[in-house]
């Protein structure tokens, strides 16, 4: 199935901006981050389709990831 | 008593008196400073329905014990007065270094009373307070103004000004001091202008003494480390500023569109803080004794201006349909150099979008102006210039989106809050932040409660944001620890790393008390109470503590947020039980012995 991975902030850094990637059906988070080599720690903001999302969520074909490292307020 | 210098300065506009008082400490100690101690001496001293602009209103620029110490961001002060925007109290902070230099010059506070029969400025060097000619700076822009300032008196000094906004009494007017910093809020540059008061000028020799210097550097360190292993406050903050949200809230389908009709925006991207890293960024900047450095340079056609905040990215950018950044980035220096509010600015603009969207202002109203279409940048540039001038449909817009609308016929187009325009979050999509704004003392405002904080960056911790399940005591809590933040004189995003009884910490070692972190947010809710009591007595009450019909009724047309409005009808009731205050929102006198309150409502008002 196919994943959009959206980076922001310093995950940018050395990576296009959005990936899309092929992972098998039943794919969790964990297993897509490990994939695009982000740590869980690295994390401060976790998002499926604009929603909070988990380490251990089960992903569906199409769904978008938004992932941002410790970031500002304002 | 430390940390407070004691002493007040008072100024008469009218009759020119220039006089020092002793600081009532007992006050002092209990409003804090800053916005408690402004807010009190406000309720003292005026009726609260006299109208904002006329010489019976007085204007309080007042700073807080930890204001110019070696504390972290140690540098703020506030300016209390009525607000002519929204008949509230208003108080709008400000960083930089003028707060700190007014400290260094012997005083508190400064009061301004009267007016002035011609254009004047204050010159403060310590003990020496001159009330000078302004007639030759009237008219000019907020760095000329400042930079013949400092020819005149010495490069050294501080100058807090306003620009001709202020001038020409714009309800969004702000006050200027070190050029970009802006004490933006509610109008507080059109009282300043209705005093014909231009500027005030401050050089000051002396050090704000310490009770304990000793345990003043062991907690200056703790707070420090804390602020520096943050990831919000020592990551994010210093890399992108805050125009990181750009995209965060765009991705939570929470960034407010043309005008909140919708919350997504296909191009902020365009507008984002990882953009201006990239494209305009030329240098950070930071106020006094700030570790964060939160501030942004940005280069604008070869000249480098102060770059925008986040809620000036949205104002102007997406809540306008605008994707250039380059012209936002010139929006907001109109916005500094005419002295006037970027929120409520460019909400303004984007309400007069969706009034000419809909035929309320037709062509003819514009004039030679360009047109108020969506996404229009040079529309927004343009109407901004003219908002600070006051010129043609310009000078209707200076009154603020509500005033505009109700003008046109169309006051529901409005999002705004006791008439101030609500700043970048959708609340739809973040119920906390839907409670903290329609029952913000001084109309729609992210920063007298941030829910955002654990609604979308989970600090303290993370709370779905769309759950209704205690968000009324969350909001209320933030609502007090902020109001405590704002007076002792540091700067709110501290408190992403430093928790209550850090504040209380650094209090007690600058001022030798002993007061706990729960007296610390105590102290908050007293102010909150005096504050929400000032405003029922000029005759705010409860049927203003709500939200836009949009708001209520139309849900999120689209996104993350889809099919959302925010649930006042179940928040307000509870945030009134958790306030202590009856189910008209009114403050029980159970609720204000509590607070050791003697401050009076006056039954004939509410």
């Amino acid at each position: 199935m196919n994943i959009t991975v959206k980076f922001f902030a310093t995950f940018r850094r050395g990576r296009e901006k959005i990936v899309n990637i092929e992972v098998e059906r039943g794919s969790t988070v964990k297993e897509v981050l490990d994939i695009v080599k982000i740590e869980v720690d690295e994390i401060a903001i976790l998002l499926v389709n604009g929603r909070d999302g988990t380490i251990a969520q089960l992903l569906n074909d199409g769904d978008t990831l938004s992932l941002f490292p410790p970031v500002g307020g304002g | 008593m430390q940390g407070y210098n004691g002493k007040i300065l008072r100024i008469n506009l009218t009759t020119q008196s220039v006089k020092t008082e002793p600081l009532d400490l007992v006050q002092a100690q209990k409003f804090i400073g800053g916005r408690g101690l402004g807010s009190k001496i406000l309720m003292d001293e005026i009726d609260a329905n006299i109208d904002p602009l006329s010489p019976e209103n007085k204007l309080i620029f007042v700073t807080g014990p930890l204001t110019g110490t070696a504390t972290p961001t140690g540098g703020r002060y506030m300016v209390v007065t009525k607000s002519p925007l929204t008949g509230t109290v208003a108080s709008s902070n400000s960083g930089g270094y003028w707060g700190a230099e007014l400290k260094f010059a012997g005083y508190d506070a400064i009061i301004l009373e009267g007016k002035a029969d011609k254009p004047v400025y204050i010159n403060i060097e310590d003990e020496k307070v001159e009330i000078k000619d302004a007639s030759s700076l009237w008219g000019k822009v907020v760095s000329e103004t400042t930079t013949e300032l400092e020819r005149i008196h010495g490069s050294k000094v501080r100058v807090s000004t306003i620009g001709p906004g202020g001038e020409k009494l714009s309800k969004m007017a702000s006050i200027m001091n070190e050029k970009s910093r802006a004490a933006g809020r509610s109008g507080v540059g059109a009282v300043m202008g209705s005093k014909n008061l231009k500027a005030i000028v401050v050089r000051g020799s002396h050090k704000v003494e310490i009770a304990n210097p000793e345990k003043l550097k062991e907690v200056f360190s703790r707070c420090l480390s804390q602020i520096k292993e943050n990831g919000v406050t020592g990551q994010g903050l210093p890399a992108y500023g805050t125009a990181v949200l750009v995209n965060i809230l765009n991705e939570n389908g929470a960034l407010p569109t043309n005008n909140f009709q919708t919350s997504l925006f296909e191009k902020a991207d365009d507008i984002s803080g990882e953009t201006m890293a990239e494209k305009f960024l030329t240098k950070k900047e930071a106020c006094f004794r700030c570790p964060i450095a939160c501030g942004r340079v940005c280069d604008m056609d070869g000249v480098e201006v102060a770059g925008p905040e986040y809620e000036t990215l949205w104002s102007f950018g997406s809540d306008c349909g605008v994707s250039d950044l380059g012209e936002i980035i010139k929006a907001n220096n109109w916005c500094n150099e005419l002295g006037i509010d970027t929120i409520s600015v460019g909400a303004t603009i984007a309400a007069a979008m969706e009034l000419y969207q809909r035929g309320y202002i037709k062509k003819e109203d514009l004039g030679d102006g360009p047109e108020l279409i969506w996404g229009n940048a040079e529309a927004v540039v343009e109407w901004t210039k003219r908002i600070g001038l006051a010129q043609g449909l310009g000078a209707k817009m200076a009154e603020g989106s509500y005033r505009l609308c109700e003008m046109f016929g169309a006051p529901e187009l409005s999002m705004t809050v006791k008439k101030q325009e609500l700043p970048a979050y959708d609340p739809r999509g973040i119920q906390g932040q839907g409670i903290s704004y329609a029952t913000s003392n001084r109309g729609g405002c992210h920063v007298r409660g941030y829910m955002i904080s654990p609604e979308i960056l989970g600090l303290p911790e993370k709370l779905d944001r769309f759950s209704l399940e205690g968000k009324s005591e969350w909001a209320k809590l933030f609502q007090d620890f902020t109001a405590g933040i704002d007076s002792v004189g540091l700067c709110l995003f501290t408190s992403f790393a430093m928790g209550a009884d850090d504040y209380a910490d650094l209090y007690n070692a600058v001022c030798g008390t002993e007061i706990t972190g729960n007296d610390f947010v105590q102290a908050g809710e007293r102010i909150w109470n005096i504050e929400k009591i000032f405003n029922l007595n000029a005759g705010i009450d409860s049927s203003q503590d709500t939200l836009p019909k949009r708001l209520l009724k139309d849900e999120i047309p689209e996104g993350p947020s889809k099919g959302w409005v925010t649930r006042l009808d179940i928040l307000l009731p509870e945030y009134y039980i958790a306030r202590g205050w009856d189910q008209l929102g009114i403050p029980t006198s159970t609720k204000l012995e509590e607070l050791g309150i003697d401050s009076k409502l006056d039954s004939t008002k509410v």
